[in-house]
């Protein structure tokens, strides 16, 4: 039997995605030969913002490269338009005379986009952004010209706009409405928003019509209504699109807006189909791919002669694409009678969140700043559920991958493809997948805008836990090279290597000058081997260890001094009071482990302020002991069976500085009851009657995990010696930023246990444990005595200037 | 058209300057991010990450890249582009070394 012919018209996202699920569904049925007026493969149009900004290039954004034509035996006239239907001798004329015959016909052929019909649009210097050609004339514009103006403030005029800001173009946004994506978002939002895109350098100017693109030939700016005028050497209409339905019109194929099509995508006249933006079902006409794809689903179905549901239209739910702006809009946006709303509005951080509801039920949401509830209210608003169960669900302030545990299989991951997290969880798990990639291949999650990766990646982390961590012990310390941490280490000791530059040079690094994971991991290294020889290397350590204190999000920092043990005085009290006045500190916090913490200190007055402390630094900051928690013990508490307080000074007092693979709380309590959390420490003494236990691995951060016991000793001494070996076994076995939690569960309790049982070893242990103290300083105190040091790393140059 | 006026601002001398450790330098209202990379190169770029506001004068320096305290943004110090999977860029500023003294041209 010969096979019948398909015929598509428009090489475009929505028909080709709908060609290749009638391959998955009949490989062999049809015959099929696609026209595309692009002279290239499909490609993704999502990507050309991403392609305008620069972070992906023309060439990266196919989506069917020509051998998928050729491996399906797909006829493809790429650079070819049809020009003329003919619906009862079923046959397609094109521009370049060729005449091709049907069985079933399907016209995707797309949106054009609209022109602003006023004087001077004609104009070379006027682009629209649409397609790889617009795109191209763009950034070849950039090169010579300085002055962009884009028409539209919505969804596609910002991303063009924060496109030509990449490009080095100075940009004007012109809009008609009084604020920025009114059709997605409430007001409060759009001025966010604007707030945002202006601080990024984007100037607007709104509630302006443009009358006519003035310039002698060539663009020169562009005329209000009012009479206001704005330079520009290149204009961007981004005022929407049009349903291109000519084609249609022309052929007898009835439309409206779109091409109207039914529940099926089936046009008023046999055997002919539309699909995509070009489409009009129920009266609407679709511009975002998601719907595009469901309806691709749908028609795949119905033309492959199979039993399908009907489509029945689509929520949509929309982002922006630019960067550093989190913006979220689905459902209905606009309050009015019936409808309530709960909002939540901080302007401190630049957060919006505001959920609609009608009858109970929520039917739409806007967030800004934070959209990481996009999916779920999507899931939410297109279930209509009820309001409670928004609020019961409590929103989690979890990342990563205990964010992505805690979402229901049947959340959306991708809303462009709509793929659910039970569907990628299982392609994983059953198809041994390893990567995003992967995941892309077998699910076609992150196929489209590509804004679900990050969760895509966690849930990869999440599902295979375990087995990644397994690979884990083959894994590089970074990407600049093949080599593990323990082949690092073995050469660096071997070799004698003894700065940063000389290990990657020697071990042939792929990257001349490293990157932040591998710099600070081999500057750990490198001082762990040989203490006292090695000079550590304050440009390979984080912000926090070369400043000695903590950043904030707004650049200044946090000091918290020293007190051992949790122990601190009247005199102690009364200079951290004087200091907190003296440089108007904003804030003082007790923290989780027992000291105080003064926040919102300007990295200038940093080592006066330690100067008039006079109190060691408390290494808050650091990859080092932080503190050891305790109790009240005995002296006071009628519980208390040992000097927790004494104990937990005198460890302090020994470990403190230590330069650790990650940081190190420890804590002492005097009994059982464990006031001082010793369960939840890297290692944590709990006294017993006549005893000390000591447990280890405990974590009360992402990773809650409970202490194990490790030993039971009778005496300080005996404490002392065992925390010296069990910390200087991490020291030399844990790879860098790796927490003793998982470093106990990497290794196993009992190596660790066999390994410090025998005398001999922890002798050597704390031998070389000795070692490494003797060479460490106050860095505060070195601040403080050292003008090279204060002004090589605390001060700033300012220079008053008057610009005018 | 007039050629805008451009400002030469002198900001210190280049040996007070550690290499590939920021300084951060205000003009007026500006906030500038300089660096002296491992080559000895002078860069300067707007002192604020596009992702979150970070200062970027904080970030460890590596090559021609800096990364950003906050949340390792990698963005290249030369021609303002954040680096892949993120996306975004900064201002960078002209700066030059003469007679020992660092200039930012503005
Ligand atoms: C810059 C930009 C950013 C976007 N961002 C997003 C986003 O973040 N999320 C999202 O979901 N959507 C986004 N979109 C929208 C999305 O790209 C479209 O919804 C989608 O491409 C529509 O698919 P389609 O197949 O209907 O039309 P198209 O992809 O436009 O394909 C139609 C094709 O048919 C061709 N054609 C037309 N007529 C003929 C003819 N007579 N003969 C032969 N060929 C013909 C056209 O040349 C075109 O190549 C964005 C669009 C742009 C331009
Ligand atoms: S959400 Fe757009 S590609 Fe996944």
């Amino acid at each position: 039997m010969t096979k019948q012919k398909l015929v598509l018209v428009g090489n475009g996202m929505a028909g080709v995605r709908c060609i290749e699920e009638i391959i998955k569904l009949e490989p062999a049925q049809y015959e099929i030969t696609i026209f595309g007026s692009e002279p290239y493969p499909n490609y993704n149009r999502i990507q050309l913002s991403k392609v305008l900004q620069g972070d992906t290039t023309i060439k990266d954004i196919t989506i069917n490269d020509w051998n998928w034509y050729e491996e399906n035996h797909i006829l493809l006239y790429p650079g070819e338009t049809v020009v003329r239907i003919d619906p009862k001798g079923q046959m397609v004329l094109t521009d370049k005379g060729r005449q091709v015959d049907y069985d079933k016909l399907i016209l995707a052929t797309g949106s054009l986009p609209f022109m602003l019909p006023i004087p001077g649009a004609e104009k070379p210097g006027v682009s629209a952004f649409r397609d790889i050609k617009d795109c191209e004339k763009m950034i070849d514009y950039a090169k010579s010209y300085k002055k962009a103006a884009v028409i539209g403030g919505g969804l596609l005029g910002l991303e063009a706009a924060r496109g030509l800001l990449n490009l080095g173009m100075e940009v004007s946004v012109v809009h008609l409405s009084d604020y920025l994506m009114e059709r997605q978002l409430d007001q409060t939002a759009g001025q966010l928003l604007q707030k945002e895109l202006e601080l990024q350098g984007m100037n607007f100017y709104l509630e302006k019509q443009t009358k006519e693109i003035i310039g002698d030939g060539k663009v020169e700016g562009l005329l209000f209504s009012d009479g206001e005028v704005v330079p520009a050497d290149l204009v961007v209409m981004a005022v929407g699109i049009r349903p291109n339905v000519q084609l249609a019109k022309d052929s007898g194929i009835p439309v409206n807006r779109g091409i109207l099509v039914n529940d099926f995508m089936e046009t008023e006249i046999a055997n002919v189909y539309a699909v995509g933006e070009c489409a009009e079902h129920r009266g609407t006409v679709y511009g975002l791919v998601a719907p595009l794809y469901e309806q691709g689903k749908v028609l795949a179905k119905a033309i492959c002669g199979q039993e399908t549901k009907a489509y029945l239209g689509s929520t949509v739910s929309t982002q922006l694409k630019v960067s550093g702006v989190d913006v979220f809009s689905a459902g209905e946006i606009f309050e009015n009678e019936p409808i309530k709303t709960m909002k939540v509005f901080d302007d401190y951080r630049g957060m919006y969140k505001k959920i609609l509801i009608r009858d109970g039920k929520i039917i739409g949401a806007v967030l800004f700043g934070d959209t990481s509830e996009g999916n779920k209210l999507l899931r939410l608003i297109k279930k209509g559920a009820d309001i409670f169960e928004y609020t019961e669900s409590a929103q989690s302030e979890q990342t990563g991958t205990s964010f992505v545990a805690s979402l229901p299989d049947e959340e959306i991951i991708c809303g462009c493809n709509g793929v659910t997290k039970g569907t990628i969880v299982n392609a994983i798990q059953t198809q041994g997948l390893t990567s995003a990639e992967q995941v892309k291949g077998c699910t076609n999650a992150c196929r489209s805008c590509g804004g679900c990766k990050p969760l895509v990646t966690d849930l990869l982390e999440y599902t295979l836990g375990d087995k990644l961590n397994k690979a884990d012990q083959k894994e590089p310390i970074c990407g600049c090279t093949t080599l593990t941490r323990d082949e690092v280490v073995e050469a660096i000791r071997e070799k004698g290597l003894s700065h940063t530059r000389e290990v990657m040079n020697v071990l042939g690094w792929k990257t001349e000058d490293g990157c932040s994971k591998c710099r600070p991991a081999l500057n750990y290294y490198l001082g762990m081997l040989d203490p006292i020889k090695y000079h550590d290397e304050r440009e390979s350590r984080f912000v926090n260890e070369r400043m000695h204190a903590n950043i904030q999000k707004d650049g200044t920092y946090s000091v918290v001094p020293r007190m051992y043990g949790g122990v601190t005085n009247a005199e102690e009290l009364r200079k951290i009071a004087d200091v907190a006045e003296k440089y108007a500190v904003p804030l003082i916090k007790l923290t989780g482990g027992q000291r105080i913490d003064l926040l919102g200190v300007k990295k200038e007055d940093l080592p006066k302020m330690w100067a008039d402390l006079d109190m060691p630094s408390g290494y808050a900051y650091g990859k080092s002991l932080r503190t050891v928690k305790t109790c009240v013990g005995e002296s006071f508490c009628r519980f208390g069976t040992q000097d927790s307080i004494g104990m937990g000074i005198r460890m302090e007092k020994k470990f403190e500085r230590l330069s650790t693979p990650h940081k190190v709380k420890m804590a002492v309590s005097a009994c059982p009851r464990n006031c001082a959390e010793s369960g939840i420490k890297d290692l944590g003494v709990v006294g017993v009657d006549g005893a000390w236990e000591l447990y280890v691995g405990g974590n009360g951060g992402t990773h809650l995990r409970a202490a194990d016991l490790l030993c039971k000793v009778k005496t300080q001494d005996e404490v002392m010696e065992m925390t010296g070996a069990y910390i200087q076994y991490y020291r030399e076995t844990a790879n860098y930023l790796e927490r003793t939690s998982k470093w106990v569960e990497r290794m196993g309790l009992d190596q660790i246990k066999s390994v410090l049982e025998d005398k001999e070893t922890r002798d050597v242990l704390n031998r070389r444990m000795d070692e490494a103290l003797t060479v460490l300083k106050d860095p505060w105190q070195e601040a403080i005595n050292s003008s090279d040091i204060r002004k090589e790393l605390y001060e700033t140059v300012k220079v008053p200037v008057d610009m005018k | 058209m007039v050629e805008a006026i451009r400002y030469r601002i002198k900001v210190g001398e280049v040996n007070e300057i550690p290499k590939e450790i920021g300084k951060t330098v205000k003009i007026g209202p500006l906030e500038i991010a300089l660096f002296r990379l491992a080559s000895g190169e002078i860069r300067a770029i707007e002192n604020r990450c596009p992702h979150k506001g970070g200062v970027l004068a904080e970030g460890m320096v590596s090559g021609d890249h800096v990364f950003c305290p906050m949340h390792d943004w990698k963005i290249n110090v030369t021609d303002g582009k954040v680096q892949a999977p993120d996306v975004g860029c900064v201002k960078t500023y002209e700066a030059v070394i003469e007679d020992g003294e660092v200039i930012i041209i503005l």
